[in-house]
């Protein structure tokens, strides 16, 4: 069994600020960090692993530094790491980042991806689908159980408004889980002494085969404009007074406004 | 956009790089360079001593491409009965279609002739319909076979969809097969008037910042939106429309659902419906507090919600959770009480009609997305906000 497990570095957005003032990204100090939905996914590869026997290959997109983020994969049990890395990636949106991971997934092989649902950084959910549809193998989003699993495919808990579904599939298969899966273990002594020495495997824009056209920058269809602060509400009224005249005058506007 | 660094202005004193999230800024020579890592979030424009460091549009083309025309909004149905987010989704859709000029189409998979009149009936010219039994229950390849095939023959030039755990799964494969763009979860979508483009406006890094996205070589431009945000239309029974019935022949699914169940707590609902939330935070100090907020969303007709903080505190169960990480909610009145109103809880709450913070720190990031505000003690300010209403209710 061949599992993937794609992985992002994100700075820990639990602690990243956006300036008012300036529009711009508050962020001194801030860790970056595996993504914490890839864990997951990382945790249910290893499981798997452990069960059926395999391999589990974590790949990554990013810049030279993101060998960091690898490397904690491979502490936590991961056999080999695949770093996507290259100028011409710059800039890619999803379309263009599932592009060039579908390629390098093809290159590696598999028989299984497992991703984390979403980033925390962009928190788009779209990375993983569009990955599976470009390399033309069904998926299924949202998972929050394995509930079986064998050569001929998986059964899955996916998680839906409502409640959940059950839901097959065949291999290969792509699938991106939630927090609820499992709870990801730490890296081990031993684990962590084996990913100091790892090598990482790196991979280009022309190891992988992938069009010049279709990544980076120029493979993106979508461009970010602007970006800036969450809006405040304009008409705030303070109300001043004792608690009770606060009170009787917040009621007062609540009734001109029809909310009691 | 991009970010650039002016050599001519760069005098290689190293203070940008350490403001990098992405560590995008490399020196280069003597001179700082921004590679390809950049995520555009502008943490270093600030920074630079020099104004060395700017931000340069990239050309936006005039007109976009030609041959697509209209605005597609597609219909989600679980169980038969179309989804809310369909009606909030018409309601956006009309009011992007009339700045277009263009008409409005609906598109839904199974669900019944009954409810595509109903689409009619919240705003859409013209429903795309399908029934087959390949739509009784969601698995994503049918779905993006038949809508990928609607819109490559009818070629509209916005397609939107529920940000729902329906519409995320599927909706990228779709984009993926057209290879066009696709915005995630968008809180705020406009036409562009110089364009024509859609401005997709959606939060990031957990909601503290906002950006604006733009598909400007690219049609359909899709986008997916997030449930409760945006306004429904109001339905008109004697509205006029085209239902057009299309056939799902030959498609066919890898994955397929064996089970579906239905799992939605009381609360869920409760928060969903309601008109007024009366939300509580650490500021309550306890489980005790809730118990007040309970009496005063009694007298108010409404339902108790909690922050991530009073949920973690064990104080109230997760399924009351507002915010990033709970729910989105968007009642006509939200109070919220002893919340200091980090970003995750705002994003979850800020589309309320109403919003009233009752805070003993004046400084609290609530009031800024507050209507009405209080400084004060909750466990002051409650207990005579539950005695007025009282009294003007006259029970």
């Amino acid at each position: 069994m061949k599992i993937i497990v794609c992985i992002k570095q994100v700075p820990d957005t639990a602690e990243v600020r956006i300036n008012p003032e300036t529009n711009t990204l508050v962020r001194d100090g801030v860790p970056s960090i595996i993504n914490p939905y890839d864990l997951h996914a990382l945790e249910a590869g290893l499981r798997l692993k452990e069960q059926v026997g395999g391999t589990v290959t974590a790949l990554t997109m990013g810049p030279p530094q993101a060998e960091e983020a690898l490397r904690e994969a491979i502490s936590m049990g991961a056999d080999d790491a695949v770093l996507l890395t290259d100028r011409a990636f710059a800039g890619a949106d999803t379309l263009a980042t599932a592009y060039a991971l579908s390629r390098a997934a093809r290159k590696v092989g598999f028989d299984l991806i497992l991703c984390g649902k979403q980033a925390i950084d962009g928190d788009t959910a779209q990375v993983g689908p569009e990955m599976a549809e470009l390399l033309g193998i069904p998926h299924i989003a949202y998972v929050k159980g394995l509930v079986g699993f064998s050569v001929e495919g998986v059964r899955v808990q996916r998680l839906m408004e409502d409640g959940y579904d059950i839901v097959e599939s065949p291999l290969p298969v792509l699938l991106t889980v939630v927090k609820e899966l499992n709870e990801p273990r730490l890296p081990s002594l031993k684990g962590k002494m084996r990913a100091r020495k790892a090598e990482i495997r790196r991979l280009t824009r022309e190891d992988i085969g992938a069009e010049e056209e279709r990544v980076g920058l120029k493979g993106s269809p979508t461009q970010v404009r602007r970006i800036f602060a969450p809006e405040t509400r304009k008409e705030r009224k303070m109300l001043t007074g004792t608690a009770e005249e606060q009170v009787t005058r917040l009621v007062e506007e609540l009734k001109s406004l029809k909310c009691i | 956009m991009r970010i650039v660094v002016d050599p001519e202005k760069c005098t290689g004193c190293e203070a940008c790089l350490s403001s990098c999230p992405y560590d995008a800024i490399v020196m280069k020579g003597d001179k700082a360079f921004i590679n390809e890592y950049c995520q555009f979030c502008r943490a270093c424009l600030e920074v630079c001593p020099e104004g060395a460091i700017k931000e340069r549009e990239e050309e936006a083309p005039v007109g976009g491409p030609g041959g697509f025309r209209g605005v597609w909004v597609f219909a989600e149905q679980r169980g038969g009965r179309v989804a809310d987010v369909a009606f909030e989704l018409l309601g956006a859709g009309r009011r992007l279609a009339d700045a277009r000029g263009v008409e409005l189409s609906a598109v839904l998979f199974g669900g019944g002739s009954e409810e595509a009149r109903r689409l009619i009936h919240w705003g859409a010219d013209r429903v795309y319909h399908a029934e087959s039994p390949v739509f009784e229950h969601f698995n994503d390849e049918p779905y993006v076979a038949l809508l990928e095939r609607l819109v490559s023959e009818y070629r509209p030039e916005i397609v939107l969809a529920g940000a729902t755990p329906m519409g995320r799964s599927f909706f990228p494969r779709v984009a993926a097969r057209l290879g066009t763009g696709l915005t995630a979860d968008c809180t705020s979508l406009e036409i562009d008037p110089d364009t024509g483009n859609l401005l997709q406006i959606r939060p990031a890094f957990g909601g503290n910042i906002m950006a604006t996205i733009l598909c400007p070589r690219h049609r359909p431009q899709m986008a997916t939106v997030r449930p409760r945000v945006m306004k429904k239309g109001v339905p008109d029974e004697e509205r006029e429309g085209e239902v057009i019935e299309v056939k799902a022949d030959g498609i066919t699914s890898r994955t397929s659902v064996i089970e579906t169940i239905k799992e939605v707590s009381e609360a869920r609902v409760n928060l969903q419906e309601a008109d007024v939330i009366v939300a509580g935070g650490r500021g309550l100090g306890g489980p005790e507090g809730f118990r007040m907020l309970e009496e005063l969303a009694k007298v108010l007709g409404g339902a108790v919600g909690a922050s991530r903080a009073a949920v973690d505190e064990g104080w109230m169960p997760y399924s009351h959770q507002v915010g990033q990480t709970g729910q989105t909610v968007c009642p006509r009145l939200y109070i919220a009480c002893g919340i200091s109103g980090a970003v995750q809880h705002l994003v979850g709450m800020q589309s309320s009609d109403i919003i009233v913070a009752i805070n003993k720190n004046p400084e609290a990031p609530i009031f800024d997305v507050a209507n009405y505000g209080i400084v004060g003690d909750v466990h002051e300010v409650v207990p005579a906000l539950i005695k007025r209403i009282k009294e003007v209710k006259g029970i």
